[in-house]
């Protein structure tokens, strides 16, 4: 299975239950690893405390998309009735701001909808075609009741031994050093 | 006086003996597992009723909206009834999902992915109906602000251009929404399945999903921020759609209740269509752990306040209409009750006043056969409500001269049957091929999820620490 040409990606090790992820998380966390990741088939509470993670910047991308829809669509409809096509209906001002608040909702929704979905597909960098994590057959798991932990060899302090001793001392199920497909 | 302060555990959101593999399982189990043959069956009937449907549009686009029962005073018939009947339907989906995500109800994980699909479906059926009204289908373009060759532009002022943006926008957003949801449980299919077509299949639609809490991270947070969008666009939606009537000044329609009353019966409709859905499926698909009581009385509530939400608007037509002094208002609504349309009204009247009042029983609303025959008899009543709201107000307006009694015609009835095959159609696709349950947030709702559940020594799931500790305490007033 190891050939020479293949690199390694990390080490991977499988715990039991949710708890036991938080606490190797937390524990990963203050040995001064960076790049890690936790995975479990749903959202863990305290993990992000545990792993030490900053506020997700979505708030502001959905914030951008938000504002785009709204002075999108109030500079549409002031400029399609009050100058390219105005039309006179029954004598009310051609600029007509109550009137145009269904509108400007609407597409402020939209477009800040658009901004939430695409902005996090992209804050997780997803799609993505492929994963070294996906060599690993027991990873299937992680979607249905697995609960792994994952430090990367990009990271400063990665070396193999030591990783692979910190997950036994902590009490790891399986063990497994992840490669690259090539 | 003293009071004795009781702790009453909140009953179990999934029942039975559950692991987190086995909830994978059950849900997982449907889409992996080969087509019962009653699929095929259904699939063929409501594809039989989809061609009704397609043959409806088709002789309409070719003979023009004279085919269907309009006359001069009642422009708008059963298509607009069916429109707002249908989009009402669709208004139970985002509601559970969003505002019910918002209020932390754990028990939305059991229906939130089944009504959310309804509503997805429910709004496709909606959206034909005013899409062939306008007769000639082929410039329904001119509905979009898309600069065009007469350089002429929609009107912005128009309560139904409004609806055009509303519904388009409800169906994207729900969409949407739908999808984040989805991918986590794409995944989870990807992983389990061993046909090879449906891993590829799976595995775009997954986009790559690894369960990564990084990932967790920044889509708990859109789900959060899709939820709060969500929430005031349902509310906005049928708003929207009552202000195609409510704008008008016709007696009957021009009414400030019109989009508190129209949100209410949406959400009164669309739980009790959700409701009929679910007791077929947990049935079928062997769901009644997740799909369990304790979520339909919670419905039954749901339905119970909103019911009587509708009936009070009811009272307060009629109130306003005599203490407005408004002759023709008074008159619209001496006409529903005693007029040429008073058999719709009194339809009306037992399906939506009176059959909610069942459910003050707490026998009634945890019967599942009672519960599903009153979820059919209030679909039922909100569509005549409809009725009675586009018809009743249009034929009998201002000028008795100008009245004329509206019966819809054959090609009515087929295009409204027909969108049943529409919406079956693709509702039995979302059983076959997806998870009809939101696998992850199944998972993250039972007591085995939360790590505060388990014990600090022997990291074993301890379920004695599910309870809030119980402090036994007399207090003295």
């Amino acid at each position: 299975m190891e050939a020479d040409n293949k690199q390694v990606y990390g080490v991977l090790a499988e715990f039991r239950n949710p708890k036991e992820l938080v606490d190797v998380a937390s524990t990963v966390n203050k040995s001064g690893y960076k790049d890690f990741d936790t995975y479990a088939p749903f959202p863990i509470h305290g993990m992000e405390k545990a792993m030490g993670l900053k506020d997700s910047p979505l708030g502001w991308i959905v914030l951008g998309g938000a504002i785009t829809g709204m002075v999108g669509a109030l500079a549409l409809m002031i400029w399609v009735m009050g100058y390219e096509y105005p039309m006179n209906i029954s004598g009310k001002p051609y600029i007509n701001l109550p009137i145009y608040v269904p509108i400007t909702f609407e597409l402020t929704v939209l477009l800040a909808a658009f901004a939430t979905t695409f902005g996090m597909l992209a804050l997780n960098k997803l799609p993505r075609f492929h994963n070294p994590l996906f060599n690993v057959e027991r990873f299937e798991k992680a979607s249905d009741d697995g609960f792994f932990v994952c430090i990367e060899a990009s990271d400063d302090l990665f070396s193999e031994e030591k990783v692979t001793k910190l997950f036994q001392d902590n009490g790891a199920t399986h063990i497994e050093t992840v490669y690259d497909s090539e | 006086m003293s009071t004795d302060y009781q702790y009453a555990p909140e009953p179990k959101l999934v029942k039975g003996d559950h692991s987190f593999g086995s909830i994978t399982d059950m849900i997982a189990k449907t889409p992996l597992s080969p087509t019962p043959k009653l699929w095929y069956l259904a699939f063929g009937l409501a594809n039989i009723l989809l061609i009704t449907l397609l043959g409806a549009i088709g002789y309409l686009v070719w003979d023009g909206t004279g085919i269907w029962g309009l006359n001069n005073p009642a422009g708008w018939g059963w298509a607009i009834i069916n429109f707002v009947w249908w989009v009402g339907i669709g208004h139970a989906g985002t509601l559970i999902s969003a505002i019910l995500f918002l209020f932390r109800q754990g028990w939305r994980t059991a229906i939130n992915r089944f009504a959310e699909a309804m509503t997805i479906f429910a709004v496709m059926c909606a959206g034909i109906f005013p899409a062939i009204h306008v007769g000639r289908i082929w410039v329904i373009y001119w509905v979009f602000p898309i600069p065009n060759q007469m350089a002429a532009w929609p009107n912005f002022s128009s309560p139904l251009l409004w609806d055009v943006f509303a519904v388009s926008t409800y169906f994207t957003v729900s969409l949407l929404f739908w999808y984040v949801g989805l991918i986590p449980d794409l995944a989870t299919l990807r992983d389990k399945t061993k046909s090879k077509v449906a891993k590829i299949a799976y595995g775009i639609a997954s986009l790559g999903w690894t369960g990564s809490f990084r990932n967790w991270w920044n889509y708990e947070k859109a789900y959060m921020i899709l939820a709060g969008l969500a929430t005031p666009l349902v509310l906005s939606v049928h708003t929207i759609v009552s202000f195609d009537f409510a704008v008008s000044v016709i007696p009957g329609w021009h009414s400030t209740i019109f989009p508190p009353y129209f949100v209410a019966g949406a959400i009164y409709s669309g739980f009790a269509m959700v409701l009929t859905l679910m007791l077929i499926a947990r049935k079928i698909y062997k769901l009644e752990d997740i799909m369990n009581i304790d979520v339909m009385e919670k419905m039954n509530l749901v339905m119970m306040v909103t019911g009587n939400l509708v009936a009070f608007a009811y009272l307060m037509e009629g109130f306003i209409a005599w203490y407005s002094g408004y002759i023709y208002e008074q008159g619209i609504f001496w006409l529903y009750v005693v007029g040429p349309y008073a058999w719709g009204f009194w339809i009306l009247m037992f399906c939506n006043v009176i059959t909610p009042q069942f459910l003050w029983f707490k026998k009634i609303r945890r019967n599942v056969a009672l519960t599903f025959v009153i979820s059919i008899i209030v679909n039922i009543g909100m569509w005549f409500e409809r009725f009675m709201i586009s018809v009743a107000s249009l034929s009998t307006d201002f000028m008795p001269s100008a009245w004329d009694y509206y019966s819809p015609t054959i090609w009515d009835i087929l295009t409204y049957v027909g969108t049943f095959g529409l919406f079956f159609t693709f509702f039995l696709l979302f059983l076959r091929f997806l998870p009809m349950v939101a696998i992850a947030e199944v998972k993250g709702v039972m007591p085995q999820a939360d790590p505060h559940n388990y014990d600090e020594e022997t990291q074993e799931f301890d379920a004695t620490k599910t309870e809030p500790v119980v402090v036994q305490q007399e207090q003295t007033v």
